[in-house]
């Protein structure tokens, strides 16, 4: 078991290792003073980065045949000499061809474009010196839980403490009781806690009050909506489609069961199966299949003239790749163009794993299907009243779609029909004439018509209409305008052409009278816009009566010519031998166009109130029978098909579990699987770095061989241990960490400390970095009192400045909330791909376009700009002056109120000094400056809370502003 | 330490690990040791400019009616476009067998170069002789957000660093009061590509683009809000700094003497972006010169469909050429400028090339010519790569799926990635040259086919950054602009 357990954890290392191969300890072979070298620490990235794109595992581009990606051909002797010859460097091919003068001989070679350094190359000679020991990549060895002692002491402590003792360090102390509270708050809940709530803890700081405070903040509501964010970057949820058209779309209720799903604790292994393949669990529950909508915040295309199928592939791949990011930690990108230069994934396996994900119904589609409707009893009973309208209305109107008989009037029989714009044309037994398919901007029909024998004075065309899916009827073929125009109408007998000499409608629009249509100009018409919804009749009256002995065969042309599809949809055709004077036309009573209209408005009403219906995108698997076919794409595009692949997971894995289907649900229980050394690696990193600021693996995204190595090994394998073994719970591993010293340790940095440990990596002290973009306005919003506290629901939009959202061809507004929802939580704000929420994004936060799997912190102008000048800030900084200042009628209170709001601990005489003159000094200048206090009040929408001294109060607001920029409130410390 | 510099990569130097390929840049200084990420870096190789204006003309216009003089194209027109122009071929939105289509306007030689250039483009035609004009650029993206994305991030879909940002971050910004990288729009939408255009992607957010807006804030939240003024923001920042210093003290954290840092630059931002912004200041012939009008605001930007209010006297993308220069004068390493409505279809009114075309013309051509030369008088243009051009071309052929003949108002070309036309002018590209060939319609290349690879590393390399090297690593790759394959070639034969 274990080789053929080594044998599958070789990923991107491209370490393939074959069945004699065993993993041995590199460190203990080198005597010198020199720190070990550690094999896949040290040397495989140097071969990945310069040798394994021509001598790796992409046997297309390998060079000479020589492989140094397996240590078997590594170290075989070749004609020119060995590649690595363990403990002899000067003998080793691959030392002398690097250090090489010579430009045809060197390696890498100059084209490539990359150079081994001096110091590599030390590193190299001094590994093959030790005996040239292989080895796995780390993450891909199993987990195995450090050997804790059995000790007071807190095991992430004593890991912690081992790193430190070998640099000379020593954890700091504890923080201060109040330090403490506030940072457990903002990384638990993402709010400050009342300063109340600290004190409590500071009068008995025990184990047990810090144990009792810890699970009281899991279980609050409050939890789930700061750590569904961390989810929420990498499920790249956003509320708009993305790409040029930018749509709204409705996915929130997946934010929500994010949101629930970590309030409830749902375990790691089921969050991972119900949001990948819910829909393939026995009887999927609604919350299941809610779950499924994870991989449908998927972008979609819905710019004019895509090929949908090109998006469809796009969304596949981008699924592919979000799961293997955020399980695996891990990129399979390369591979969907060529085999993986150092990675032992090939073109095939990327496909393989492809079709896997390839047989879900929806398909770049428009309406987003297939999705979920989850109308409330309300909206369903609202929908059924508005049906019922429309079910009574329709019962008024006679059958539009069957011609009315007239007496004196003959049905013309149709003998053929050609339409030129290429629609498809029947003649239905009635002998109305129905156009569908191909809806040209212009077309021409053209008709043979059975004239009986007898007297024709006029010739009379029905146009008829046809209802469309959404319920109405529609006369003209543009489904959106319903617009008809009949440009032209002209007949031929025996070649010569029969004249008109006056037409009449039951209706024309003022500026298409049905004069036009025989006016012998193609670019006017009849034209029927504001009563498109029923049918119309136009009569033709001959110049001259014609008079038939026997049938005759008459040729009619009906040509539109508007240019806006919108030709002829239904129509009949009859003649009558009644006198040109004794010809009426028949028309539809006052009522029933009454009825007409009011059944139009009908469906309106309907149709628009079933649009506001949650229609959540989710993910189904096709039926059996229409399973897609999946071929590899060549060069990674989707319009060069290659081999024919099996649904599969990558051969160098570990393997699937034993009789699991191969489809979403199978994946899923793969990644969750015991024997994946990365899934919980990679989850334990994950929520670490939420609470000391950077990863055990710095570089979260990638668990590869380009990424970091582990600055605690022993510790990140105990969490994954911990993690995976105490039930996959996020909660307990939480509350694990927030028990240790390491967490509480004060982060003031000493002089020494700076110099051994200058980014804090060994944490001998707390950490201290920068709130998030959703913490800074959501501890902003709850200094001030305004936060509000309502969850889930549809996002709201809180003030951005007028004119940043101007997509091309969207017609989404931006409406500042007002009320309760001006003030809601971060999470909770709309967010458009290509026109994210400024302050967010200043602050770091994603567009939610792709996977991000972590935020990298950023420092700039634009940033103290937003704190400053943004609305939101603003109004915060009037309700904490509010606060102040009913909190106290003496100055240095007032201020020292203010930063115990902002800060929760006690500020020092030192620090409330400045305030207050700067509250004196601003008030002198608003005293002399009124109007200038007056508008800041209005702007901050503070004028109840102003009353009668509006200068004072505009002072106010400027101290609160001032505190709410504090470093120090800014920062997690 | 600015959190800034907690990238792995500097760490992993220090490590003497892999990506090597780093090394050049990391032999630089780096943000690390300014403590500022805009601080200015040495490039790589010794810089043909040091600023780059990018005129990025969104939708796309056409080459046939501007660039691509074809009397062959005459003799077919209106007749059915030969098989080979539609074998295997994927077009946005033509259908069945198009016909082909006439240039719309005459054509004529200019300058002591003869570079033809059509009777829109009048103004230009009299700086033609300072441009590289490359007839054969190909894309293998024919919708719009993909292809602008592509050229401009290097990838159709999401999530890559814009051009702009790259180029930022390799090498800085020479003026700290001023963002580094400035984005400015015209023709009343935001491009196809939306923000992602000018995205930092996986890069750091600073690098990212900023949006200077001609109505509002041209910075957001530059503005303090009404009642406070300079001096109580002076104030308030003042005790802000001696609490945050005292803090600092007592905390060792050097990211808090960046935020200190910080918070001055803003201020003084908000003095500098608006004073750089207003065009007002300049004379009245320089003014005249680019056809700006200070102040003015467009109609455009709040219309539901600009392109038909159009006007050719909008001089909405002259100021934003004003201001690219103004910019570019005071250190702006990149201005990208978006003009939005060159999408000529000529299916629905306001994107026809025999009527919208010209009009779209007239708002670019005197300012185009005005910023070229006002470059070269200020001895600003051998140091700024001036580029301009669409995300891709148009056809030949007519759109015909709109209608099979031709009414006025209503004549289009679809998408064409297979050849079109952008220019370079300035810092390191020759003047008066005519890069590249297509055939006698202008649908294929014949001689020097560009690809936008090739216009990448072209751009990067003129700015002194090699574009093989310059690399981010993420997610387990050396990414770059040029993508990971070496296919994308430095434009040798452009150089001056």
């Amino acid at each position: 078991m274990i080789t053929r357990n080594l044998k599958f954890l070789v990923i991107l290392s491209a370490l393939v290792v074959l069945g004699w191969f065993r993993s041995m300890p590199v460190s203990s072979a080198v005597q010198s003073e020199e720190p070990p070298i550690r094999f896949g620490r040290d040397i495989l990235p140097i071969l990945a980065a310069n040798c394994l794109s021509c001598h790796g595992p992409d046997e297309r581009n390998r060079k000479a045949g020589l492989r140094l990606d397996l240590e078997e051909t590594a170290k075989a002797p070749r004609r020119a000499g060995t590649p690595v010859k363990p403990g002899d460097p000067e003998a080793s091919l691959i030392i002398a061809r690097i250090t090489s003068a010579d430009p045809d001989l060197v390696m890498p070679p100059p084209s490539s474009h990359r150079n081994v350094t001096a110091e590599q190359v030390k590193l190299l000679r001094r590994w093959i010196a030790a005996g040239a020991p292989w080895g796995l990549h780390w993450s891909f060895e199993p987990v195995v839980a450090p050997a804790i002692a059995r000790t007071k002491s807190h095991p992430i402590d004593q890991l912690i403490d081992s790193e430190l003792a070998a640099k000379g360090l020593q954890r700091s102390p504890s923080a201060a009781p109040q330090i403490l509270v506030r940072r457990l708050w903002l990384d638990l809940v993402g709010l400050p806690p009342a300063p109340e709530v600290a004190d409590r803890f500071a009068a008995s700081p025990t184990p047990a009050a810090w144990e009792r405070m810890v699970d009281e903040l899991l279980a609050s509501p409050r939890f789930g909506e700061h750590w569904a964010r961390m989810w929420l970057d990498l499920a790249r949820y956003a509320d708009t489609k993305g790409y040029e058209k930018d749509l709204g779309r409705t996915v929130w209720p997946y934010r929500d069961w994010v949101i629930d799903a970590l309030n409830a604790d749902m375990p790691l292994d089921r969050f991972t199966t119900e949001q990948l393949a819910g829909d393939l669990l026995p009887n999927p529950d609604q919350s299941q299949t809610i779950a499924t909508a994870y991989h449908r915040n998927t972008m979609t295309n819905d710019e004019g003239g895509t090929d949908n199928e090109e998006f469809r592939v796009a969304a596949v791949k981008d699924r592919i790749d979000t799961t293997m990011q955020i399980w695996m930690g891990l990129t399979m990108g390369c591979a969907k163009c060529h085999t993986h230069k150092y990675d032992p994934i090939s073109h095939e396996e990327y496909y393989r794993f492809f079709a896997i994900f390839n047989q879900t119904e929806d398909a770049d589609r428009p309406d987003e299907a297939p999705t979920l409707e989850m109308a409330t009893a309300d909206e369903k009973e609202r929908r059924q009243q508005l049906k019922s309208n429309i079910d009574a209305l329709e019962k008024t109107l006679p059958a539009f779609d069957r011609p009315v008989e007239t007496p004196g009037w003959r049905t013309l029989s149709i003998g053929e029909v050609v339409s030129r714009g290429k629609a498809t044309v029947k003649i239905e037994p009635d002998q109305s004439v129905t156009v569908s398919g191909t809806n040209p901007p212009e077309e021409t029909l053209e008709l043979t018509v059975a004239l009986p024998a007898g007297e024709h004075t006029a010739f009379r065309l029905e146009a008829l209409p046809e209802k469309q899916p959404g319920g109405q009827f529609t006369l003209g073929r543009n489904n959106t305008t319903g617009n008809l125009v009949v440009s032209e109408v002209r007949a031929m007998l025996d070649e010569r052409p029969v004249e008109f000499s006056r037409a009449r409608a039951d209706y024309s629009e003022p500026d298409g009278d049905i004069a036009r249509a025989i006016d012998g100009q193609e670019m006017t018409g009849w034209s029927i816009k504001s009563r498109g919804r029923e049918p119309h009749t136009a009569i033709f009256e001959l110049a001259r009566p014609l008079r038939l002995e026997t049938a005759a065969r008459l040729r009619l042309t009906i040509s539109h010519q508007n240019g806006d599809s919108s030709a002829l949809r239904r129509f009949r055709l009859l003649t009558t031998g009644l006198e040109a004077g004794k010809i009426d036309i028949p028309t539809w009573t006052a009522e029933i166009r009454r009825n007409i209209d009011a059944l139009a408005e009908a469906y309106d009403s309907f149709n628009k109130f079933n649009d506001r219906i949650v229609k959540l995108p989710i993910m189904r698997e096709l039926d059996a029978d229409k399973q897609r076919t999946t071929r590899i794409h060549l060069r990674g595009n989707f319009l060069e098909p290659g081999e024919t692949v099996t649904p599969g997971v990558p051969a160098s894995f570990h393997p699937f579990p034993a009789g699991a289907p191969v489809n979403r649900l199978g994946l899923a229980r793969w990644l969750v699987d015991r024997q994946n050394p990365l899934t919980p690696r990679v989850w334990a990193n994950r929520v670490w770095a939420r609470l000391f600021g950077t990863g055990i693996v710095e570089t979260e995204e990638d668990f590869g061989a380009q990424g970091t190595f582990p600055t605690n090994p022993q510790l990140l394998d105990w969490l994954a241990a911990t993690y995976r073994d105490q039930g996959w719970s996020l909660k307990r591993l939480l509350k694990t960490i927030v028990l240790s010293e390491t967490y509480r340790q004060a982060s003031e940095v000493t002089p020494p400390r700076q110099q051994a440990d200058p980014r804090n990596l060994l944490l001998s002290r707390g950490a201290r970095f920068r709130l998030s973009a959703e913490s800074i306005r959501d501890q902003a919003l709850s200094i001030s009192g305004l936060l509000s506290s309502k969850m889930g629901g549809p996002p709201v939009m809180p003030p951005q400045p007028a004119g940043l959202w101007r997509s091309t061809y969207n017609g989404l507004k931006w409406v500042d909330s007002e009320g309760d929802d001006r003030y809601r939580r971060a999470v909770y704000t709309y967010l458009k791909r290509t026109t994210p929420y400024p302050s967010m994004i200043t602050f770091d936060g994603g567009s939610g376009e792709v996977c991000q799997i972590r935020r990298i912190r950023t420092n700039t102008p634009l940033q103290a700009l937003v704190t400053l000048n943004d609305p939101v800030f603003l109004e915060a900084a009037a309700g904490l002056a509010g606060r102040m200042v009913s909190a106290s009628s003496v100055d240095s209170q007032r201020v020292s109120h203010g930063l115990r709001l902002a800060l929760i601990r006690k500020p020092t005489e030192a620090e409330i000094a400045p305030i207050v003159s700067l509250y004196r000094d601003t008030l002198k200048h608003f005293a002399s400056s009124p109007d200038k206090a007056a508008a800041l009040v209005r702007a901050t929408r503070a004028e109840s809370m102003a009353g009668s001294d509006p200068a004072s109060f505009a002072a106010w607001i400027v101290v609160a502003n001032t505190i709410l920029n504090l470093d120090e409130v800014l920062m997690r410390h | 330490m600015n959190e800034i510099t907690r990238r792995h990569f500097f760490e992993r130097t220090g490590l003497g690990l892999g990506a090597m390929a780093l090394q050049s840049i990391l032999l630089r200084e780096t943000p690390a040791q300014s403590g500022n990420p805009l601080a200015p870096r040495r490039p790589m190789h010794p810089p043909r400019a040091r600023s780059v204006i990018y005129l990025h003309m969104a939708g796309s216009p056409s080459q046939l009616e501007l660039f691509e003089h074809k009397p062959e194209l005459e003799k077919l027109h209106l007749k059915d476009a030969p098989p080979s122009f539609l074998a295997g071929k994927r077009f946005a939105f033509i259908k069945g067998v198009p016909k082909m289509l006439a240039s719309q306007f005459r054509f004529a030689r200019h300058g002591e170069s003869g570079q033809w250039v059509s009777e829109l483009l009048p103004n230009f035609s009299r700086v033609a002789d300072k441009t590289t004009i490359i007839r054969t650029v190909h894309t293998d993206q024919f919708n719009h957000a993909p292809a602008q994305l592509y050229i401009h991030t290097g990838s159709p879909r999401l999530g890559n660093p814009s051009l702009g940002s790259w180029i930022t971050y390799g090498l800085g910004s020479a003026n700290e009061d001023l963002p580094g990288f400035v984005v400015l729009l015209s023709g009343g939408k935001t491009p196809d590509g939306g923000k992602s255009l000018w995205g930092s992607g996986f890069l750091p957010s600073v690098y990212q683009g900023v949006q200077c807006r001609t109505a509002g804030d041209p910075v957001l939240y530059l503005s303090n809000p009404e009642g406070i003024d300079r001096e109580v923001r002076r104030r308030t920042l003042d005790t802000l700094g001696q609490m945050n210093r005292d803090a600092q003290q007592r905390t060792g954290d050097p990211e808090t003497l960046t935020r200190i840092a910080q918070y001055e630059l803003a201020y003084r931002m908000q003095v500098s972006v608006p004073a750089a912004m207003d065009i007002s200041r300049e004379p009245q012939h320089i003014l005249d010169l680019y056809g700006a009008r200070p102040g003015y605001v467009s109609p455009a930007e709040t219309a539901d469909d600009p392109r038909i209010i159009y006007k050719g006297d909008d001089p909405t993308f002259a100021n934003n050429c004003l201001l690219a220069r103004r910019l570019v004068e005071n250190g702006v390493r990149f201005v990208q400028l978006y003009d939005w409505g060159w999408d000529h279809h000529g299916s629905s009114p306001g994107e026809s090339l025999d009527e919208t075309l010209p009009i779209k013309c007239r708002q670019i051509d005197r300012a185009i010519y005005g910023l070229l030369t006002d470059l070269e008088q200020r001895g600003l243009l051998k140091d700024t790569l001036v580029v301009w051009g669409g995300e891709f071309g148009r056809t030949p052929m007519m759109q015909n799926n709109v209608r099979t003949e031709l009414r006025k108002g209503f004549i289009g070309r679809d998408h064409h990635t297979n050849a079109y036309t952008m220019w370079m002018a300035g810092g390191g590209v020759k003047p008066g040259l005519q890069y590249g060939q297509t055939d006698e319609f202008g649908y294929f290349p014949v001689e020097n086919p560009v690809s936008i690879r090739d216009i990448q590393a072209t751009i990067e390399h003129l700015v002194g950054l090699d574009p093989y090297r310059f690399n981010y690593p993420y997610q387990g790759l050396n990414n770059r602009l040029i993508g990971p394959t070496e296919e994308g070639k430095i434009l040798e034969g452009i150089l001056a």
